[in-house]
């Protein structure tokens, strides 16, 4: 019964989302208000398009914790083009910024890939460094949003069908990186790389650089995100998003992303992140002090993680004994 | 993950060796830092000056003691800057209730321990990866922390309990320092000189293998759990005491610090290699070049930079310099 219901886990988070929305409702009927709703969705947009971004790396077996300083670092950027010359148009920046957050996830996948060194310990040591170069560029000023152009701040603002932008660029995203996953060949590719490395091997798929092309993609989403973040917000400072990749993973890890790579599904990562935009909406409206906020969600990340491994645990098996044998005695002769 | 454990044996051979050269390189880069910050500037050599230079690592120093060995042993601990918030906020809470002295030490350093067990509980009992667990109490230690205080202070410690960070043992030789030379001396005879020491190297090189030859790796992963905490408690003591006040974001971003002192003192961060004298070589190097940095007026985030690329190079400095070895042997 209870491995049945794990097997659903996607289907038991929307349950539990929705018996959240409806017994905060029962109480404050304002808050299941439908623009209310539109509202947390909006707000937890750029947590759902980063989760995204992680899901990846993770599908891979790696971890992106410097998806927040990325943000951060291409949000000051665009925010200090558009300060010093107004006339660069959004659309530009916009690309600027992705094409800034692709820099800097390859950065992370090349150290990850050619260098072989953990994905935790490199993405430590780039998340220190991403945030000190936005210290260099800005001198520890802000870019207040009187200093911000109104197209600049009036993109994520636009409403379309009733939803603003910001909602279209995740839901936007969350089909591309659906069909991306579940259709392409790469993204197959990295359920296999994360899932098994050594049959990836023999099917002739490189593990590292399906790693290098997740960091990419993270990489480019969170750049992405540092304009929406930074227009949202219409503030850019050091401390921009600071300790977001935590949200960002413990959404995933609630999704059942697994954290040892290869399972996990785009829906499961959507649930995730509304989970938290739910609570973090839900906090101040049922009285609780938004402190409260940072211990919820490390309790529900371990939470989450100790449900996930046990739901999922399954016994590899090496079919191919002999073959990896050999390479072992192959290794220690030369 | 097979693959890993099959290359190892071929890597082994000169791992030893290679440690050896790698301390002298630290211990070479040390002096050469020392001798730098001795030109640029002429306070540095002053006697009290060196010794507040000690202050801003000793601290974290003590927690990559331990962290090192749980390292060695394959696992890590994120959460050592919150155990360290948590901590220093209950006692300050105990302070503000009137608690003595001797018993605000003995809460601090409890509630690190126990910090210590509940991380070493939740990864040894259901087999969980101990990076996710420990981001995970990282955000509920410091989320306790966050809901006791909010925004507030505490600050009203009682006048005996400053001589923890503040004091002196014996002329400019604060008790700070000589507390991290002597639990140097433990460490390294821990890990080098007894069972427990070899096991961890053991259950590093091969759980599997370490499990078959009669080690209780769930069991000795747990007391190393413990002992980090423990250890993040007493930094928490002397922290606390050092600066006199607690607020939850005490400590913040400690955690990249510490593995940055173990990863730079030549430990593995994939488990199994590593000595205790080059990550306390590694502890003063960085302490001398924040130090220094500090000297010429280097801001905090600037120097994060540093950090940050140190960490990064550090690593990739033994993995290109392999690589080129090989290219020559081939």
């Amino acid at each position: 019964m209870w491995q049945k219901l794990l097997k659903h886990r996607e289907a038991l988070l929307g349950l539990v989302i929705l018996l959240m929305i409806l017994s905060i409702g029962s109480r404050v009927p304002s808050f299941i208000a439908s623009d209310n709703l539109v509202g947390i969705f909006n707000d937890t947009s750029i947590l759902i398009i980063l989760a995204l971004g992680q899901m990846m790396v993770l599908l891979t077996k790696g971890i992106d914790l410097s998806m927040a300083a990325n943000l951060a670092l291409s949000g000051m950027i665009v925010a200090l083009i558009n300060f010093h010359y107004p006339d660069v148009p959004v659309w530009l920046l916009l690309i600027l910024a992705t094409g800034l957050g692709l820099i800097m996830g390859a950065i992370n996948g090349l150290l990850v890939w050619k260098l072989g060194i953990p994905a935790i310990v490199v993405t430590l040591g780039t998340m220190s460094i991403y945030r000190g170069i936005i210290f260099l560029l800005s001198g520890g000023s802000w870019v207040n949003s009187n200093q911000m152009g109104a197209d600049f701040l009036g993109l994520p603002r636009t409403l379309i069908l009733g939803l603003p932008v910001l909602s279209w660029c995740a839901i936007a995203v969350l089909l591309l990186v659906s069909y991306f996953l579940s259709y392409s060949r790469t993204g197959r590719a990295f359920y296999t790389a994360g899932g098994n490395a050594t049959a990836a091997y023999y099917t002739g798929i490189n593990a590292g650089k399906m790693q290098f092309v997740s960091f990419c993609l993270s990489g480019m989403l969170a750049g992405f995100c540092g304009y929406l973040w930074i227009s949202r917000f219409a503030v850019a400072y050091v401390d921009v998003a600071n300790g977001f990749e935590l949200q960002v993973v413990a959404a995933c890890v609630i999704g059942g992303i697994s954290t040892m790579g290869g399972s996990g599904r785009v829906l499961g990562c959507l649930f995730g992140a509304l989970f938290l935009g739910v609570i973090n909406n839900a906090l101040p409206v049922i009285g609780v002090s938004p402190f409260w906020q940072m211990a919820i969600s490390g309790t529900v990340i371990v939470i989450a993680v100790l449900l996930n491994e046990r739901g999922n645990k399954r016994k590899g098996r090496l079919i191919l004994r002999d073959a990896a044998l050999a390479r072992q005695k192959m290794a220690v002769k030369s | 993950m097979t693959s890993d454990i099959l290359k190892q044996p071929a890597a082994s051979t000169s791992i030893f060796q290679r440690l050896l050269c790698w301390e002298g390189f630290l211990l070479a880069v040390t002096l050469a830092v020392f001798v730098v910050n001795a030109f640029a500037s002429p306070y540095f050599l002053d006697i009290w000056n060196l010794s507040d230079a000690t202050f801003n690592f000793t601290e974290k120093a003590i927690i990559v003691l331990p962290m090192a060995m749980l390292i060695i042993a394959r696992e890590i601990d994120l959460s050592v800057a919150s155990t360290i918030a948590l901590s220093s906020t209950i006692m300050g809470l105990s302070a503000a209730a009137g608690v003595d002295t001797p018993m605000l030490v003995i809460i601090g350093l409890g509630v690190g321990l126990l910090c210590g067990l509940l991380n070493g509980i939740l990864v040894t009992r259901f087999n969980l990866s101990s990076i996710v667990i420990t981001i995970g109490t990282m955000s509920l230690y410091r989320g306790i922390a966050y809901i006791l205080l909010g925004d507030q202070a505490l600050n009203s410690y009682p006048e005996s309990f400053a001589w923890f960070g503040q004091g002196y043992v014996w002329g400019a030789l604060s008790f700070e320092f000589a507390l991290f030379i002597l639990l140097s001396a433990v460490f390294v005879f821990l890990l080098h000189k007894t069972n427990f020491g070899r096991r961890t190297y053991a259950i590093g090189n091969n759980p599997t293998a370490a499990w078959f030859s009669g080690i209780n790796v769930k069991r000795h992963n747990l007391a190393l759990f413990a002992l980090v905490g423990l250890m993040a408690g007493l930094a928490s003591v002397l922290l606390t005491s050092r600066l006199g006040s607690t607020r939850p974001t005490i400590a913040m971003g400690w955690e990249l610090a510490v593995v940055t002192m173990v990863v730079l003192g030549g430990v593995n961060i994939l488990g199994g290699s590593g000595s205790m004298v080059g990550v306390i070589i590694a502890a003063f190097l960085m302490g001398l070049v924040t130090f220094g940095l500090s000297l010429l007026n280097v801001p905090g985030i600037v120097m994060s930079i540093i950090v940050g690329a140190m960490l990064i190079v550090v690593i990739s400095l033994p993995i290109i310099t392999r690589r080129i070895m090989k290219r020559r042997h081939a």
